[in-house]
C-alpha cells in the first residue's frame, strides 16, 4: 500500500491505527476492571473504620461492617444530620467541588486543605451490633497537610464526643520511616484516652516535642522524632477538625444528646 | 528462532553480566523509591518485567512499519498503554500493594529500561527474541531491586516481606533499626556498593578512565 515508511500517508496511517488500538485496549481494561476497583476502595475504607474502633477481626469485612457500623451524613455548618443516602455520597469529590464545599483562607485554613465539604460522613459504631442501639464510638474522617502530602485519618471518639478511642492514618505520603510513622500503631496508641476538647470546648490536643509530653496530661502526646513538620500537620489537623469549621457544631450537638433521640 | 545458547544469553545475561541497573545504570529513579519493602520491590519488578516484555514484543512486531520520524512517540504510546493496563489490573487485584506503589507504577512509562530496550533491541530484532530480551532485562531489574530491598527492609525495619526477623527495641526486642536505610539516599549507597562488588568480580565491566 505504501512504498515508503516515512511518507506522510504512512506516518498518519500508523499513528492513527496505533492510537485506535491502544485506546480500545486501555478503555476496555478500565471499564472491565472498574467495578472491582470500586469494591476494593469501599472495602478498604470499611476496613479502616472497623480498625479504628477496634472491631476489626478475622472474617468478612462487609458483614462485620453492616453488623456494627452505621454511616450518616452531617452538615458541618449546623451539625445537623442530612437526609441523604451515604452510599451515594462522594466525600472526596464534594470537598473539592466549589458548589458542595466552602473555601478556607488564611487563619481559617489551619490544616492547609484549601476547601472543606459542607457535608461529611460520620460513622457510628455499635460493639453489640447496630440493632442493639448501644453506641460505642463515633468515627470522624479527618485530613490535613503534613510535610509532603495530605494525610487522611479516621478519628474514633467515645460516645461522649470527646474522649479519643483511637486514630488511624490510612492514607499519607510522608517520608517512610520518619513522618510515615504516623501510621505506626505504637505511636497512635498514645492518643487513646486523651480528650479532644478542653473544658471550654476549644481544641485541646497538643502534639509536643518528642519526649516532652506529660503522660498524666489529658491533652499532650509526643510528636514523631525526626518528623517535626509531619507532627505539626497532625497538630493542625486536630486544631481544624475539632474547631468551629470542623466537627465542633456536630460534637456540641452530640454532647447535648442529639444521638439519644435520633 | 535463535540457538539455545543465544536465548540463554538474552534471558539471563541481564541479571549479572549486563544488568540494566548495575551496568547500564538505567531505571535508578524507581530503584530508590520502591525498595523500602521486599513486597513493593517484588510487585514493581513483576510489573516492569511484564511491561518491558510486552512492549518489546509489540514494538518488534510492527518495527518494519514504524516511520522513523515518529518512532519514539509510537514506542511511548505502546508503553504507556501497557502501563495503564498493568496499573488498572493491580488496582483491581492487588489493591493494598497498588496503594503503596502509588505513582511509581505509572512512572514505569518513564523508566529508561523500557524505552532503552525498545529502542536498542526491539526495533532491530524479531518478536520472539525481543520478548525474551524484555523478560531478561525485567529479571535483571527485579533481582537488583530485591537485593536492595532485602538490605533496606532487614536493617531499616527488621522485617522481610513484613515478617519480623530482628525484633525491634521499640517492640521489646534488641535491634535498633537504622533509620538511614528507610530514606532514599541509602539506596544510592547500596546500589553503588553493589556495582563496586559486581565490577570487582567482573573487571571487564569497568569503564576506561
Amino acid at each position: 500500500m505504501f512504498s515508503n515508511n516515512d511518507s506522510i500517508g504512512k506516518t498518519f496511517f500508523v499513528v492513527i491505527a496505533l492510537c485506535l488500538v491502544c485506546a480500545i485496549l486501555v478503555s476496555t481494561a478500565a471499564v472491565q476492571l472498574r467495578p472491582k476497583q470500586v469494591e476494593n476502595k469501599l472495602l478498604d475504607s470499611q476496613k479502616n473504620v472497623l480498625a479504628v474502633t477496634g472491631l476489626l477481626s478475622e472474617g468478612n469485612i462487609k458483614e462485620l461492617y453492616t453488623k456494627h457500623i452505621q454511616e450518616r451524613l452531617v452538615d458541618l455548618n449546623t451539625g445537623e444530620f442530612v437526609d441523604m443516602a451515604p452510599e451515594s455520597y462522594d466525600y472526596r469529590r464534594a470537598m473539592k467541588a466549589p458548589e458542595t464545599s466552602i473555601k478556607l483562607e488564611g487563619a481559617d485554613d489551619k490544616a492547609s486543605i484549601k476547601s472543606r465539604a459542607n457535608v461529611a460522613p460520620v460513622y457510628f459504631a455499635y460493639n453489640e451490633g447496630v440493632e442493639s442501639g448501644k453506641l460505642s464510638a463515633i468515627v470522624l474522617p479527618v485530613h490535613g497537610y503534613g510535610l509532603w502530602s495530605t494525610m487522611h485519618a479516621f478519628l474514633a471518639l467515645d460516645n461522649d464526643g470527646n474522649t479519643i478511642k483511637g486514630i488511624n492514618y490510612y492514607e499519607q505520603g510522608e517520608t517512610a520511616g520518619l513522618g510515615g510513622e504516623v501510621q505506626n500503631p505504637k505511636w497512635t496508641a498514645q492518643f487513646v484516652g486523651k480528650k479532644l476538647l478542653d473544658e471550654s470546648g476549644a481544641p485541646a490536643i497538643k502534639v509536643m516535642k518528642p519526649g516532652n509530653a506529660n503522660p498524666t496530661s489529658a491533652y499532650e502526646v509526643d510528636g514523631l522524632s525526626g518528623a517535626t513538620l509531619t507532627s505539626n500537620g497532625v497538630q493542625n489537623t486536630f486544631d481544624f477538625w475539632a474547631g468551629a469549621k470542623g466537627f465542633a457544631p456536630f460534637l456540641t450537638k452530640v454532647r447535648d444528646g442529639a444521638l439519644n433521640n435520633g | 528462532m535463535a540457538s539455545a545458547k543465544e536465548i540463554k544469553t538474552v534471558l539471563f545475561g541481564p541479571i549479572f553480566a549486563n544488568n540494566p541497573i548495575a551496568l547500564q545504570v538505567l531505571g535508578i529513579c524507581s530503584a530508590l523509591a520502591v525498595t523500602t519493602k521486599m513486597e513493593k520491590a517484588l510487585v514493581m519488578g513483576i510489573a516492569l518485567t511484564v511491561v518491558t516484555a510486552f512492549s518489546n514484543l509489540f514494538i518488534s512486531l510492527i518495527r518494519n512499519h514504524i516511520p522513523s520520524s515518529v518512532r519514539i512517540i509510537v514506542q511511548m504510546t505502546i508503553i504507556a498503554s501497557l502501563v495503564i493496563v498493568v496499573d488498572q489490573v493491580l488496582k483491581a487485584f492487588a489493591y493494598n500493594v497498588a496503594k503503596e506503589l502509588s505513582v511509581f507504577v505509572g512512572l514505569i512509562i518513564t523508566n529508561c529500561i523500557v524505552m532503552g530496550r525498545a529502542e536498542a533491541y526491539a526495533m532491530k530484532t524479531g518478536p520472539g527474541m525481543s520478548f525474551l530480551d524484555g523478560i531478561g532485562n525485567g529479571l535483571g531489574y527485579s533481582v537488583l531491586l530485591l537485593i536492595v530491598a532485602f538490605i533496606r527492609e532487614l536493617f531499616g525495619s527488621g522485617t522481610l516481606f513484613g515478617v519480623e526477623i530482628l525484633p525491634l527495641v521499640s517492640a521489646g526486642g534488641w535491634y535498633q533499626p537504622m533509620g538511614m536505610m528507610l530514606i532514599a539516599p541509602s539506596a544510592f549507597i547500596i546500589i553503588g556498593l553493589l556495582i563496586w562488588i559486581l565490577r570487582a568480580f567482573r573487571p571487564e565491566q569497568v569503564e576506561k578512565a
